[in-house]
């Protein structure tokens, strides 16, 4: 009886250090990637038993205040780090904070108009026009010129945007201020979660637009690009700043990233919409993981810079299937350049 | 087991002992504990109170009671006002109460005096269980069957009224609007008014029935005049459950919204509510953003304390009234 007990207690114990032996690393922050991180991190479990690494999806803000608080090890964000935040972070941590992008995405106009079956071609200006409530009918000559050989009904635009804060809002909003003088002036300067929309509907998170642009005959509205893949909805043609009208998919918003490379800079905080480029889709963005520069223990440096690593090399496959678009080979070499900056 | 301690031990001093015997009896330990039960409430909704107004205080310096006033609503340029929201909210529970207070009150009614207790039983049943339902739930019907069909019924009866219709029902239609979230808002908390109303009928002594049926008065007169009058007290709690509910709802109303904030006198325009904003911007907002949403939330709280007390003013008043008839 004593001797059960006793080696009950010795495998109890065992159990306990292979446990504490365990390397456990949080994340916290951007829903958009995170089907992305779950695969990544589970796959990273399968080949580092010891590493296990959990991520809470509660937005990029409350990622960014978590990893500055921190309460967690790492950030996603679907925003770019502003110089705020990361001088909030140097003053609370001592240390700076390092931007790994990881995957892309883009936003996408999806749209319900009667007789309108193939591609809807957008200029940059009618994107504008339409979300700043200046082109109110379809058949205004500025989308006709676009589409020739459309009959584009004289009904009006029913417009719909995202109501709660999103990082998806942001790279739309992000685009709209790059190309049109009008929105920076009346709506937004530069990008921005939530934004007083100048006209339209708020529909709450992706299934909350494309529900609304379903139901309303002559709508338009912008989701993610994986949203609208996986639920096979219709989107617009979106001419880039090279003149070209480029459908979105994973291949065109990679290019976007690639025709951007050169001017990326060494902290890649930068916005990549409206980029150079004849393949480029203009709306696409980088989403970004947050690592302190600084790291005391050791055995969580050496895993969280093992997983980039590996993300970089091995993990980007992965992101196809999962409708991320993956880097151009030009930012996952500066990337993986970068990572020797974790101390 | 205080006795038995007490048998056991009668060197005690019996001072000591009969404290610890009261203090241990029943009547003390239940008044401690349920008084503990209550002050618990009123602690963390005193503390509840202190911290929407601690977060609100960057919003309160910046705004004051403009804050009530102002329209605006700019996360872009941190400019923020309460109204449209406050109207939203208000607008969306009045219609919600407008529907379902006669339907609920109707449905107790026939549930506790009209129908065979077998089906009154399974009915209540059922109705109960509407109520345990997850009002994102709700949300999804809104979308996927209420706005839809709101599509097909309304604009017909805009039509009816020609080139000029009522202020209620002017401007474009788009199914999410004031109007479906005071719907959906109805069906949600009409199972509320429904079951408690129920129990308040059924718990009407049977003597006034007897007492009324003896004098000749029909089962419809007696259920009208006699057990409605005096089970009001009770119907009216379940109209506040259901008020409180209903001005806090969150998930099913921003699906159904419209989340436009922006006062229109149409039910058919789109509109925001309190709850909706905070639930949508909260999660991403910093700095005066978030303190504005707070500052939101210490709104809806003094709202439904302004409304809950209106209720009650307007419960006495009808009380006093039916006490003189």
């Amino acid at each position: 009886m004593m001797n059960r007990f006793t080696t009950a207690l010795v495998t109890l114990v065992g159990l306990a250090g292979a446990a504490s032996a365990q390397t456990l690393i949080n994340g916290a922050g951007a829903t958009f990637p995170e089907p992305m991180y779950s695969k990544w991190f589970s796959d990273f479990k399968k080949l580092h038993n010891n590493i296990q690494i959990n991520y809470t999806a509660n937005g990029s803000g409350a990622g960014i205040t978590a990893v500055t608080a921190g309460t967690v090890d790492f950030a996603g964000s679907d925003a770019i780090l502003t110089d705020a935040q990361l001088k909030a972070f140097k003053d609370k941590q001592g240390f700076g904070v390092l931007c790994f992008p990881t995957v892309m995405g883009a936003v996408v106009l999806t749209y319900n108009v009667a007789g309108v079956s193939g591609d809807l071609k957008l200029t940059p200006d009618a994107v504008a026009g339409i979300y700043l409530g200046k082109i109110t009918k379809w058949n205004d000559p500025a989308l006709g010129k676009a589409n020739p050989g459309v009959t584009l009904p004289g009904k009006d635009i029913v417009v719909v945007h995202r109501s709660d804060s999103s990082g998806t809002s942001f790279i739309f909003t992000d685009y709209l201020a790059k190309v049109s003088a009008d929105w920076r002036a009346k709506v937004s300067p530069t990008g921005a979660a939530a934004v007083q929309w100048p006209t339209g509907l708020g529909g709450s998170k992706n299934e909350g637009v494309a529900g609304l642009v379903k139901q309303q005959a002559n709508s338009i509205g912008y989701v993610e690009l994986s949203f609208a893949i996986q639920n096979k909805m219709n989107y617009a043609t979106i001419q880039n700043s090279a003149g070209a009208f480029v459908k979105p998919s994973l291949e065109s918003v990679t290019a976007a990233a690639a025709a951007s490379a050169k001017t990326i800079p060494d902290d890649f905080r930068v916005s990549i919409t409206n980029p150079p480029g004849k393949d480029s889709y203009p709306i696409s963005s980088f989403t970004w993981l947050l690592i302190p520069e600084q790291i005391k223990d050791a055995s969580k440096k050496t895993a969280l810079t093992d997983f980039l690593t590996w993300m970089l090399k091995d993990g980007q496959a992965l992101a196809a299937p999962l409708t991320y678009a993956p880097l151009p080979k030009a930012v996952v070499d500066k990337e993986v350049k970068a990572i020797a900056k974790i101390k | 087991m205080a006795s038995s301690a007490a048998t056991v031990t009668p060197a005690r001093p019996r001072g000591r002992a009969s404290l610890l015997q009261r203090a241990f009896s029943g009547d003390a330990l239940a008044r401690a504990l349920t008084f503990l039960a209550a002050a618990t409430l009123i602690v963390i909704t005193a503390l509840l109170v202190y911290e929407l107004w601690l977060g609100s205080g960057e919003s309160r310096a910046k705004f004051g009671f403009h804050f009530l006033a102002s329209s605006t609503w700019n996360p872009v340029t941190e400019d923020f006002g309460a109204l449209p929201f406050i109207f939203g909210t208000v607008v969306t529970s009045a219609l919600a109460l407008l529907i379902a207070v006669p339907f609920g009150v109707g449905a107790a009614i026939f549930l506790a005096e009209l129908a065979p207790p077998k089906l009154s039983d399974g009915m209540t049943f059922l109705i109960e269980l509407l109520a345990a339902v997850p009002s994102v739930i709700f949300g999804l019907i809104g979308i996927f069957v209420l706005v839809p069909a709101l599509l097909v019924i309304v604009p017909p009866i805009k039509d009816a009224f020609g080139d000029n219709p009522p202020f209620f029902l002017s401007g474009p239609f788009y199914g999410v609007s004031i109007l479906a979230a005071g719907v959906v808002l109805s069906i949600m908390i009409a199972p509320f008014i429904i079951s408690v109303s129920r129990e308040v009928l059924l718990a009407v002594p049977r003597d006034l029935r007897e007492a009324a049926l003896a004098l000749g008065a029909t089962r419809w007169e007696t259920t009208w005049q006699v057990v409605v009058p005096y089970a009001r007290r009770g119907i009216m709690g379940s109209v506040f459950l259901a008020l409180a509910r209903s001005l806090g709802e969150t998930m099913a109303v921003t699906m159904v919204v419209g989340n436009n904030p922006h006062i229109v006198r149409s039910l058919l325009a789109s509109g925001y509510s309190i709850a909706a904003i905070i639930a949508n911007e909260f999660a991403e907002a910093s700095g005066v953003h978030k303190s504005a949403l707070i500052e939101l939330g210490l709104v809806l709280f003094a709202l439904t304390i302004v409304l809950n007390g209106a209720a009650r003013l307007l419960i006495l008043a009808t009380a006093q009234k039916g006490a003189s008839r």
